[in-house]
């Protein structure tokens, strides 16, 4: 089974749905802090397309976050201008500019006192929306970061693990269906296995939302995953270059660059090539609620020793093996099933086959439904085939 | 509060209730302190009815009757309460002004000037007070309310202060006014620091208003002068345990105050 999007399209935003944001411009913007000499940003001239992901990345202290936050005015300029949509921030009161920006931080930043529910709906509340339409609101958020909204609506914080809380904290961003969105080191707080699905889920949003995402990270593997462009910044918030991960990794810039890339760009290869680009394969699949027999027929017939369970919804939640399945009908499973976005790497899909015991991964679309399987030998004989092709390439020149 | 909005993947399964808020220790003072209270109540009436058919002493008589003792209680309670009310209604908003960025340079000298109040005696305190004033009620409230400030003050300052800042600035990048941010986040998640600050008050509260006899505004501090003065031990001894039941009633009702003001989910 091969996926149908266009495997060489190398635009994460990938195509379909309509964009929703709005472009940013950045001229000429300062920042001096009081009492400091040197300027925190030096005079950054910087313009976003509306509906890209761009990754601000940088080593500590260069300027991301003071450059991320003049955005939305929680740092004012010293000097400069910014417009969003062609609109200068400052043409309206900061409160009232804020409520059109989403704003994602580290960890969620959820309030604690405040349920799920609550801390989604700060910002419609504040707009003035009727207490129906936020309800519809808060569910229809809650499932597009997959969570299942009558069982975690009512939650507090607390009773949420670190990566549902920064879900949480990504639907709060995104509650007044807002243009533009910063995001400050939003999966910094997570641990790997989850940070990588929920930078999957997160492109995977953006797919079908088209915002303007402006993301500040210091780890540039996840530039490369997640942006449409990586604006690379060094000391001052001095651009040392602004382009396609692609083009970063193939030609960087200047030496900064190249140091800050890294080595091992081949490596990095695989934090460029997405499992949309390989041939997944197809496993046996059964319903929950279907009856046990029918289905372990039905994969012995295709020769198979396991299978993999869907929900209503299309959505994996458990692989077993045949001999595991018990009782009468077949059941969602106990342990939650680490998918792949198609959308993700090589790198993440060597990751999460890592901790599978099939040495494969359950690939998913959209919303998170099943597309098939991917197998470790499928990765390696395709890093084996762009090794040939570029010492070829390399030996031709 | 910041740690746990950081904290690792670790999903809890269950629903907190209030039960995981309080500890075993905060428990058993909770359900023993109404126990002590009643029981102690119950000696003094089952003393008053007993002892007058033994001692015709009118003095006694008098001064542990229940409509004397009665009457005593409610002034404790009124200038126990009213000062407290007062306290509040000063410290928490001073301890507000003296967080705000711009105002935060005059913590250092408020809080100095709270701690001298507090660090003075207490007699003094309400005998100066009695002579620049002169005596009653409000005289009394007004030394009781100086006396107890610091308490609600620095617990204040110290709640608001330990809110975590990146909360602050999540409200803040979400478009919500400064004003908001301190009413809907900022307060709520202090409430519990600031009503440790409220029952410690009461209770200095309800202990130093005994005092206020001295000037004329009533209390059970009436009953403890009268046992001094006439020197009859059962009145002392009966005026300062109903003093003391009515600090633990207070005490408790402070506890009870802190757990009901904590925000849930924190
Ligand atoms: N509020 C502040 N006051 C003074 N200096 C600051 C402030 N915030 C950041 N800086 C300084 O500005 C520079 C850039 O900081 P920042 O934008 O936070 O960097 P980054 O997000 O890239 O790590 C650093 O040298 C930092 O010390
Ligand atoms: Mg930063």
């Amino acid at each position: 089974m091969t996926v149908t999007d266009d495997p060489t399209s190398s635009s994460t935003s990938g195509s379909g749905s309509e964009i929703s944001g709005a472009e940013i411009r950045l001229e000429e913007v300062t920042k001096t802090y009081p009492g400091q000499e040197v300027s925190a940003v030096k005079s950054l001239s910087l313009t976003i397309p509306a509906g890209e992901i761009v990754m601000f990345v940088g080593p500590s202290g260069c300027g991301k976050t003071t450059s991320l936050k003049m955005i939305n005015r929680l740092i004012e300029p010293t000097s400069g201008t910014i417009t969003i949509g062609g609109d200068d921030v400052r043409s309206r009161s900061a409160d009232e500019l804020r409520r059109t920006i989403g704003y994602v931080i580290q960890g969620g930043s959820l309030f604690p006192h405040m349920t799920v529910a609550k801390n989604i709906a700060i910002v419609p509340k504040m707009l003035g929306w009727d207490a129906d339409r936020i309800r519809q609101r808060t569910d229809e958020l809650l499932e597009l970061v997959s969570l299942d909204p009558a069982r975690y609506r009512d939650r507090y914080p607390r009773e949420l693990s670190g990566g549902q809380q920064q879900r949480v904290g990504v639907a709060r961003g995104l509650a007044a269906d807002p243009p533009v969105i910063l995001m400050d080191e939003p999966f910094g707080a997570v641990d790997p296995i989850t940070r990588q699905r929920l930078q999957d889920e997160l492109l995977s949003i953006q797919r079908e939302l088209r915002k303007t995402i402006v993301c500040v990270t210091h780890d540039i593997d996840e530039a490369i995953k997640l942006g449409d462009r990586i604006l690379i910044l060094q000391e001052g918030a001095e651009v040392a270059q602004y382009d396609a991960p692609e083009a970063v990794l193939a030609s960087p810039a200047n030496d900064f660059v190249a140091d800050f890339v890294g080595a091992g760009s081949s490596l990095k290869q695989l934090s460029l090539t997405r499992i949309a680009e390989l041939d997944l394969s197809e496993v046996p699949t059964a319903r929950v609620g279907e009856p046990t027999a029918e289905a372990r027929a039905r994969a012995q017939a295709a020769g198979h020793d396991h299978l993999i369970v869907l929900d209503d919804h299309d959505r994996p939640t458990a692989w077993p093996w045949l001999r595991q399945l018990k009782g009468e009908t077949i059941h969602r499973g106990e342990e939650d099933l680490v998918n792949l976005d198609h959308r993700a790497t090589l790198n993440d899909a060597l990751d999460t086959m890592l901790t599978s015991s099939h040495g494969a991964a359950v690939v998913t679309g959209d919303r998170d439904r099943y597309l098939g399987v991917v197998w470790f030998d499928t990765v390696t004989s395709f890093m084996r085939q762009q090794q040939e092709a570029l010492a070829e390439e390399g030996s031709g020149a | 509060m910041s740690a746990e909005a950081a904290a690792p993947d670790a999903a809890t399964s269950d629903r907190a209730g209030w039960r995981d808020r309080i500890t075993a220790e905060a428990l058993i003072v909770l359900f023993a302190i109404p126990v002590i209270v009643v029981v102690g109540f119950a000696s003094y009436a089952v003393y008053v009815q007993t002892s007058s058919t033994y001692a015709d002493d009118v003095v006694v008589n008098n001064a542990l009757g229940y409509g004397t003792i009665v009457a005593q209680t409610g002034e404790h309670l009124l200038l126990t309460f009213v000062a407290a009310l007062l306290v509040v209604a000063i410290a928490v908003p001073l301890g507000v002004v003296l967080t705000r960025p711009r105002t935060r340079f005059l913590a250092p000298p408020v809080v100095g000037v709270a701690n001298a109040g507090q660090a003075a005696p207490s007699v003094g305190l309400i005998v100066l007070a009695a002579i620049w004033f002169g005596f009653g009620f409000w005289t009394a409230v007004g030394a009781l309310t100086v006396y107890a400030i610091l308490p609600v003050l620095a617990n204040t300052i110290v709640g608001l202060q330990g809110v975590d800042r990146t909360l602050v600035e999540a409200g803040r990048g979400l478009g919500m006014s400064s004003w908001s941010v301190l009413l809907r986040i900022e307060l709520p998640l202090a409430l519990p620091v600031i009503m440790t600050g409220v029952r410690t008050a009461l209770v200095l509260l309800v202990g130093t208003a005994t005092l206020a006899t001295f000037i004329g505004a009533g209390g059970l501090g009436g009953t403890l002068q009268t046992g001094i003065s006439l020197l009859r031990y059962p009145v002392i001894v009966w005026g300062a345990i109903l003093v003391a039941l009515l600090a633990l009633l207070i005490e408790w009702l402070g506890r009870v105050l802190e757990l009901v003001a904590r925000p849930k989910g924190v």
